[in-house]
């Protein structure tokens, strides 16, 4: 198929971007959209131009290194996966499709449509750890039961990949689902629940800190979370907080 | 209440009580609103009532103005905090495909409210400030007469298509408003238990009470 | 051998670590806080070291080429870690879990490593645990476990299907405490371009700020390396595209000897290519092997069918499909290990049997899994004679639990619903046994120069066994390295800061500088991904999933051809300081064009069959093993480590030669 492609250029994190027309040919259905990509670079290269730069490492949805808003929409129309395993076969020969970057003041454009995503880190950073050293010198694994039901949600909740799609579509810029993952894996494991006071109230600041906006619980996030992460946790994490809030004060 | 606004939690926990608070408010205000269909008379006794008792006058009231005054400029911060958050706008973004009209648009639904509340407060709290405490007649009757006002008064404001079809439209956007305010205050606190039951009580809710003011409205302006 | 010294510590294996562990030198806490180490890559083995280190202390500098440690690709590990922890009592210890790596290596592995890592591997659980690590339970609130290929016990602990992201989480959230009390300088989107050697000893790195594009130069009392194995020298593999050869190329051009470079694992359960467009290779977990069984056509005609499109798998009746595992390998059947499933694949489509249109992909059936789990769960709920239409869904529900994150992805790429149709896979190149040559402390031939996880020859011989890579990466990061990196830095202590304006780190930054230039500043016509393919063409053709004498000798040759046609025409566009993926790739694949050449030479002087090295000279020619690999035990009972000497061709060969005192070298049979 043929395509005509809208595609956000920017030379660095300080420059003026704009959308940029191109068009791609013989696109086949069972190309990755990254792979799509590819083939524009691929000429681009050839064409002596400079090719779009974007995020991609592992290809396999995994790693949450690929963004990519794709016709307005996080990782692009396709749900429950992240845009390196999104298929052309999701679009029309003759369509016109717009990438930008994701946009929110927390990332900033580095290059094209590379955003700068380590307000996360920052995050993680103020509290999304359990204190313990890695002596190996802890107690057997099996010491500790977990119901089934609370290692299942636990896991559920560490599935995010950090992509920071939920950012992307969110009406508000918000990293409560984000946040809300980690305070929520912890919170939901005894071995979390020691800080779970500090932990809680230390993300949110620094989450806060870093300029993301206010949840309005739109719901947005949870839809176009690649790993479906849930609301749940979003509500878990403000119950937590009212919480931590109460015990400090 | 600085303490209360701090973090974006605490915020929206804030945002939830106050609209839990309107929510019941409203409640208690379409139950009453409801028996002037019904009973001129019954609707007379609990204006009045709610009219001159202290306790609802000088507590519960200023609390709901506050609650309200609360609700509304918060609402304007958070979407001004909100809009902030994202200074380069998408050249195409398709918030439909995630999200609902509703939630994404609390600010109209609100505004659209807010300029009815205007309206509301003209047509009644004014007068009914002015006639009580600037006149000073506690009395509720019609002059030269034993009749209470509160029926003739409300019925009377009916009368003009204009305003009844602006109050149709107030509370088709309330009806909005309250399809996603309702379960998302829930959700603000943490409340995720019998999720179900209450995204089900809360699109009825939404749906109910506007109709049921609705109802009211051409009630009142059919029986003219 | 003289020159290579494994620095095994004498003693019975079982005392071995314990021992050692007593004696080394230790460094006191005061004085740790002094010392400066390097580590280069974040994912299981770099996170895990780098936490660790600085937690007993030391100042930790980790670089990372993504924009976090979260992102490494020990992440997308799918099925598990094993764990001698014996939990399902099924006769599971130390030893034989020790055992079953060195056999499932094929007898290619260095005892006293793999004893090791069987001892600390259920230390591992203990910690990740602790760590809030959610790992999959049975109902009473206890560790569930799952089998996997080439072993007889049930030792896999598992997150659903993604063990490594939750054990790299793990120690990306213990690298992030550490970053947070300011421990670990953390280098996000940083390449490490050289390592800078003084007076034989590594003394520091030269990086490059990929946003910027500014070079830097770090120095420490020592350097490690974790980054991940040189699987995408095939160009299609089941690696991320930034996996990439260089910090442990350029390491083994400034004297670290690199081991067994042909040592690479086929994966068994890829999902086949479809085209010449095609990026990379999407694995399967390998767990799917324990409930999906394996077949090709009984029939040619009904193959040919098949790849037409004519016929649907679901149409071929049951006795005329070829279960070619379970005929070939009775007691293991689906469950062989990786090389012999990925051979068993390739010998049935090279023969026609292939099973989509380019006839290179075979198929994984769970019908028969769906049927016995349902017909399981109705006993177990008291259904008397359900019907076929409820077994079928009480059966999908189970394999769901098990499988649905897989299965669903298999579905987004391959738009099949693998419920309904079996699914089809082929192998292709996941994980790299050879690696950087390491000693018993983990050091490189360079002192001060360490190397863990998959970059290192590793603990995996010939062959790795699932869930074997998560364990090995995180005990090397979290248990071993954190104390033998002590002894050396034990001698450290009055060494002081380490200066970087010294005339090694000037001439290892300009050497860096005048690469990148070249560059950015050649007239060529060819993009990098070009020269990648054919590389990867190449190598998967020649150097694949069973080599030849003739084939290698060719591809020596026509990789060094191409390296040299590289080097005139490769074509970079952008500048050298800014954001430039295509100037990234460029270095990354010209030291893949030399490391491949290695490979074939390493391929070509080991003339036997063993684990993912199979060579057509090398089989059994009669009796119930016919056609199998054959190991040649007398001759190439060794490592094979390899010294730079200015070009891959003039690499200079060292024998470390495998002793086995504690294990009966055996031919590796599953029939």
């Amino acid at each position: 198929m043929n395509l005509t492609l809208k595609i956000w250029r920017q030379k660095d994190s300080k420059a003026k971007g704009q959308m940029v027309e191109y068009k791609v040919t013989d696109i086949s259905e069972h190309m990755s959209f990254l792979e799509m990509m590819d083939v524009l670079n691929e000429g681009l290269v050839a064409k002596g131009e400079e090719p779009v730069a974007f995020d991609h490492d592992c290809r396999e949805g995994i790693c949450g290194m690929c963004s990519l808003q794709i016709n307005g929409e996080a990782h692009g129309p396709d749900r429950g996966i992240t845009t390196c395993q999104l298929h052309m076969r999701m679009f029309n020969d003759g369509d016109t499709i717009v990438i930008e970057p994701w946009r929110a003041a927390a990332f900033p454009v580095i290059k094209d449509l590379i955003v700068d995503r380590t307000a996360f880190e920052r995050i993680q950073q103020a509290g999304g750890y359990i204190s313990i050293n890695t002596s190996g010198n802890t107690q057997d694994a099996n010491a500790i039961p977990i119901s089934k039901e609370a290692a299942d949600k636990a896991m559920d909740a560490a599935t995010c990949i950090g992509c920071g799609a939920c950012v992307a579509a969110c009406k508000n810029a918000s990293a409560m689902l984000f946040t809300s993952a980690k305070v929520s894996q912890f919170a939901l494991l005894p071995q979390g629940r020691v800080e779970a006071t500090e932990r809680v109230m230390n993300m949110v600041k620094q989450m806060d800190l870093e300029g993301f906006g206010n949840c309005t619980n739109t719901g947005a996030c949870e839809i176009e979370c690649p790993k479906g992460i849930s609301l749940e946790n979003i509500a878990r994490m403000n119950r937590e907080y009212l919480a931590a809030s109460l015990a400090k004060s | 209440m600085s303490g209360l606004i701090k973090s974006s939690i605490a915020r929206k926990v804030a945002m939830a009580l106050s609209a839990l608070f309107l929510i019941i408010f409203l409640l208690l205000h379409f139950s009453v609103n409801f028996i002037s269909i019904f009973s001129e008379d019954a609707f007379n006794e609990a204006s009045h009532f709610m009219g001159t008792n202290p306790l609802v006058q000088f507590l519960m009231q200023p609390i709901l103005i506050l609650g309200v005054v609360f609700h509304f400029v918060m609402g304007f911060v958070l979407e001004a905090k909100n809009k902030a958050s994202r200074p380069v706008k998408y050249s195409k973004y398709n918030g439909g495909a995630s999200a609902s009209w509703m939630s994404r648009n609390m600010l109209v639904s609100g505004a659209v409210i807010l300029a009815f509340l205007g309206l509301h407060f003209y047509d009644f709290w004014v007068h009914e400030m002015t006639v009580k405490y600037v006149e000073g007649d506690m009395s509720g009757v019609i002059p030269g007469t034993e009749h209470l006002r509160y029926y003739e008064e409300m019925h009377a404001k009916f009368a003009d298509l204009w305003r009844v079809i602006f109050y149709c439209v107030g509370f088709a956007l309330l009806s909005l408003h309250l399809l996603h305010g309702f379960q998302s205050a829930f959700q603000s606190i943490g409340v995720r238990k019998f999720r179900n039951a209450i995204v089900k009580l809360g699109n009825i809710y939404a749906i109910v009470i506007p109709l049921g003011f609705i109802f009211i409205a051409l009630f009142h302006f059919i029986t003219q | 051998m003289a020159i290579l010294d494994s620095k095994v510590p004498e003693g019975p294996i079982k005392d071995k670590w314990t021992t050692y562990k007593d004696k080394i030198n230790l460094v006191n806490p005061a004085n740790k806080r002094h010392i400066d180490i390097i580590v280069v890559g974040t994912g299981l083995a770099g996170g895990s070291a780098a936490a660790t280190l600085a937690e007993l202390g030391y100042n930790v500098k980790a670089f990372a080429y993504q924009d976090s440690p979260r992102r490494a690709h020990s992440i997308a590990a799918q099925g598990g870690i094993n764990a001698a922890k014996n939990y399902m009592g099924d006769g599971d210890s130390n030893y034989r879990l020790f055992y079953d790596t060195v056999k499932g290596g094929d007898y290619r592995s260095r005892e006293a490593n793999v004893y090791r890592l069987a001892e600390v591997s259920g230390n591992i659980i203990d910690q990740c645990v602790a760590q809030g690590v959610p790992f999959a339970r049975d109902y009473g609130g206890l560790l569930d476990n799952r089998s996997f290929g080439g072993v007889l016990v049930s030792r896999t602990f598992y997150a659903k299907g993604q063990t490594g992201q939750q054990l790299l989480l793990g120690a990306y959230s213990a690298m992030n405490r550490q970053i947070a009390r300011g421990k670990i300088d953390m280098y996000n989107r940083h390449e490490m371009l050289d390592v800078v050697v003084v007076n034989g000893s590594a003394r520091g790195i030269i990086a490059r700020n990929l946003i910027t594009g500014e070079i830097e130069r770090h120095s420490a009392h020592a350097v490690v390396i974790a980054t991940g194995g040189y699987g995408n020298v095939y160009f299609l593999s089941t690696n991320a595209m930034g996996s990439n050869a260089t910090a442990a190329w350029k390491i083994h051009k400034k004297g670290a000897f690199f081991a067994n470079p042909c040592f690479t694992q086929i994966h068994p359960t890829c999902i086949p290519r479809t085209g010449d467009y095609q990026s990379k290779l999407t694995l399967m977990s390998e767990s799917l092997r324990n409930d999906g069984r394996i077949w090709v056509p009984a029939k040619l005609d009904d193959a040919k069918a098949l790849q037409e499109g004519r016929l649907k798998p679901t149409q071929i009746a049951e006795e005329d499909r070829d279960y070619y595992l379970e005929r070939r390998y009775p007691a293991f059947g689906n469950l062989v290990p990786r090389d012999v499933a990925s051979r068993a694949a390739k010998e049935r489509c090279d023969a026609g049997y292939g099973v989509n249109a380019t006839g290179e992909a075979v198929y994984l059936d769970f019908s028969s899994a769906i049927e016995r789990y349902g017909k399981e769960q109705a006993k177990i709920h008291n259904i008397k004679s359900p019907s076929a239409a409820k077994v079928y869904e009480l059966g999908k529900a189970i394999v769901e639990a098990k499988y649905g994150n897989l299965f669903q992805m298999y579905e987004k790429i391959v738009d099949e619903n693998p419920y309904e149709t079996p699914m089809m896979i082929y192998p292709a190149t996941h994980y790299t046994m050879g690696g950087v040559w390491v000693d018993y402390n983990l050091m490189t031939t360079v002192p001060g120069l360490y190397c863990i996880g998959e970059a290192n020859f590793s603990d995996h011989g010939a062959n790795r066994l699932g869930a074997s890579a998560l364990m090995q990466g995180l005990a090397d990061g979290y248990f071993v390295l954190p104390y033998t990196i002590g002894d050396y830095l034990s001698n450290e202590i009055r060494t002081g800061k380490i200066p970087t304006d010294s005339p090694e780190f000037d001439e290892a930054e300009k050497s860096v500088k005048d690469r990148i230039d070249f560059f950015v500043n050649n007239e060529g016509t060819n993009s990098v991904d070009y020269y990648h393919k054919k590389l990867g063409k190449i190598m998967w053709e020649k150097c694949g999933m069973s080599r030849n004498e003739k084939g290698l000798k060719e591809a020596i040759a026509e990789i060094k051809a191409l390296r040299d046609e590289f080097w005139k025409e490769v074509k970079v566009p952008g500048g050298a300081d800014e954001l430039n993926p295509e100037l990234e790739k460029a270095g990354r694949v010209a030291d893949f064009l030399e490391l491949g050449e290695l490979f074939a030479m390493d391929a070509l002087n080991r003339n036997e069959s063993c684990g993912g090295h199979f060579r057509e000279e090398s089989v059994e020619l009669d009796g119930e093993q016919k056609g199998e690999a054959k190991r040649n035990d007398t001759e190439y009972a060794y490592v094979s480590a390899w010294e730079f000497k200015g070009e891959p061709s003039d690499a200079v060969l060292h024998k470390e030669q495998l002793e086995f005192k504690d294990i009966e070298l055996k031919q590796r049979s599953y029939k």
